[in-house]
């Protein structure tokens, strides 16, 4: 138990979340794929004929999301990130992506355990994936928090949204970002947190913690958190950016792949800006290496040294 | 129910899908007449409840078609029904059709796009839920072939469903015994299926899928449902039923028929 108010991860907001709206809202589903949190068993115990758990079965998990969303329910499907997104592919390709171009379902699914939240539990359990597979599919929303203020505030914009989500939330405790940042813009996608003038960093999830860190430390350095990787106002993003000369992205997450260096780089080159890009995240390996998540980005050059080096060298 | 009623019109269904088949030769033609009395009963036998203008109506029952490559010879039933117009009938596959060679949820009567196998179940017990949620009177079928219940995704939903106890969802399943390449018991033997789905703690109920009187008697029962099980109708078919070009080859999921051989297999068709 932490006491620290401001730490808290990122499931258990939501899911209290989810809770206020179940207690007023008969439609509202919370399905899980046995996996569980400490908020969860309020829910289970308060809710038991909409908690369902499905066994350890992702495929059905997504499936009788979707029955249930085109009956008009409003439904949360929750599990571990990777079997989540890897596992259940084709239910998602077939059963969100491509049914929702055809008829309203809102189905919200919720992996735990983006990047390399599961440190030490090895490459079965990171997920370093996902951000390109969901990107990939049409009709898709991709968001990806940095603190659990943002998850806390997307999911009351996104409730009534009769559309595929997929929400990739850190498995950590992760502390505040957006605490003193009013409404914030889920159309437009990103937020300057930092406002910098020669190199700007743009990062996704959990790195948007040490990339603060770093714009905080390099003075000029600024810093866009992006969170929703789909859809995101493209053109304001390159408004934002074409101030700086140089662009370093920030992921947990294969770089050159499709994922947020992979969107950035898309931008740049749709606005044919002379802009240089720098790719920070997990190269075409997968990590194996057994030790804390500070230990795995030392080792993939994503901790604060290896950030403000890479700033230093990158940047004239 | 009037019997010869529904046999006249499982012959036209078959005559109708030969035809279909001869506009669009990449349809599954085998796949699509051993399901043929299944769909006659349920659309013409007065199982289904359905309002053809208003496909939405929240007292319809589901149904879902899991195997949605075998499902042509619904197409007609379809537009007989006043589902949508004729005339699509005669422009399959081509360029702004609404029917294609595999259906998908744009066509008014089919509530998800399925093709890829073996999804409809998960998706049917979730609707199965949500209307148990509902204390909606609505059932939910779904028709499932054979050789889909290879895919391990099934299981998951059969493990389910039973453990639920969703007794307002039916599977129909197409037991034509041949998959793609070979015989379902060659590739992977699922017989005595009764055993799997009872384990499972499903009601099950194996029948001649040929024979409408059984048919419609057996789906009958399951509509009333309410014995807190799941039911399963085992229906054993012949894949290519009716025409003779296609029974008993192992390979007929994907023959084609040419002009001449569908014009002689309506001919015999019986």
């Amino acid at each position: 138990m932490n006491s620290d108010p401001t730490i808290k991860t990122m499931r258990d907001v939501l899911i209290e979340a989810i809770y206020k709206k179940m207690a007023l809202d008969e439609r509202v589903f919370f399905l899980s794929a046995d996996f569980g949190a400490p908020a969860l068993d309020k829910l289970r115990k308060d809710f038991g004929d909409r908690f369902i758990n499905v066994g350890i079965a992702e495929q059905n998990l997504v499936n009788i999301a979707t029955g249930l969303a085109l009956e008009d329910c409003i439904v949360y499907a929750y599990a571990i990130a990777p079997f989540l997104t890897m596992r259940a592919y084709e239910q998602i390709r077939l059963s969100l992506s491509i049914s929702a171009q055809v008829k309203p379902v809102n189905v919200n699914l919720i992996g735990v355990g983006g990047g390399l939240s599961y440190d030490v539990a090895g490459p079965t359990h990171h997920c370093l994936e996902d951000i390109s597979l969901m990107r990939l599919l049409p009709n898709m929303t991709v968001f990806s928090p940095s603190d659990w203020k943002l998850a806390e505030n997307f999911f009351d914009y996104s409730f009534d949204k009769k559309t595929p989500k997929y929400f990739r939330l850190d498995g950590k405790p992760v502390s505040l970002i957006y605490d003193k940042v009013g409404d914030l813009d889920f159309e437009k996608g990103f937020y300057e947190l930092v406002n910098g003038d020669r190199t700007c960093l743009v990062s996704t999830g959990y790195l948007t913690h040490r990339a603060l860190k770093a714009a905080k430390e390099t003075p000029g350095v600024g810093l866009i958190d992006v969170f929703m990787l789909k859809p995101l106002d493209e053109k304001r993003l390159f408004e934002t950016l074409k101030k700086y000369a140089n662009v370093i992205t920030l992921e947990e997450a294969f770089v050159n792949n499709g994922g947020l260096d992979c969107l950035i780089s898309k931008i740049l080159s749709d606005n044919q800006s002379g802009i240089k890009l720098k790719r920070m995240g997990v190269n075409d390996k997968h990590v194996f290496e057994l030790g804390s998540r500070n230990y795995l980005h030392m080792l993939n050059n994503l901790d604060d040294e290896s950030i403000i080096k890479t700033i230093k060298e990158f940047s004239f | 129910m009037d019997n010869l009623f529904l046999k006249e019109k499982a012959l036209w269904v078959r005559k109708e899908t030969l035809n279909i088949h001869g506009i669009a030769p990449g349809t599954r033609l085998a796949s699509s007449l051993s399901d043929v009395e299944i769909f006659v009963v349920l659309y013409y036998g007065g199982i289904l409840k359905f309002d053809p203008k208003n496909v939405n109506w929240e007292g319809r029952d589901r149904f879902i078609i899991s195997k949605g490559h075998g499902a042509i010879s619904l197409y007609p039933i379809l537009a007989d029904l006043g589902f949508f117009d004729k005339n699509e009938l005669t422009r399959i596959s081509q360029p702004e059709a609404l029917l294609g060679d595999i259906p998908d949820s744009r066509i008014p009567g089919f509530e998800t796009t399925n093709g890829a196998l073996g999804h409809g179940l998960g998706v049917a017990c979730g609707m199965a839920l949500a209307l148990k949620k509902k204390k909606s009177d609505s059932k939910i079928f779904v028709l499932m072939g054979d050789g889909e219940l290879c895919e391990g995704a099934v299981w998951e939903a059969i493990m389910f469903a039973g453990q639920r106890k969703l007794d307002n969802l039916s599977l129909i399943i197409d037991n034509n015994k041949i998959s793609m390449l070979d015989y379902c018991q060659n590739i992977i033997d699922l017989e005595p299926l009764e055993d799997k789905f009872s384990v499972f703690k499903w009601q099950v109920k194996r029948i001649d899928g040929h024979n409408i009187a059984e048919v419609y008697e057996s789906l009958k029962k399951i509509k009333e449902g309410g014995n807190g099980q799941p039911n399963v109708l085992i229906a054993d078919t012949v894949k290519g039923k009716g025409v003779c070009q296609l029974e008993n080859d192992v390979l007929c999921h994907i023959k084609s028929l040419k002009k001449d051989e569908i014009i002689e297999a309506i001919k015999n068709l019986r």
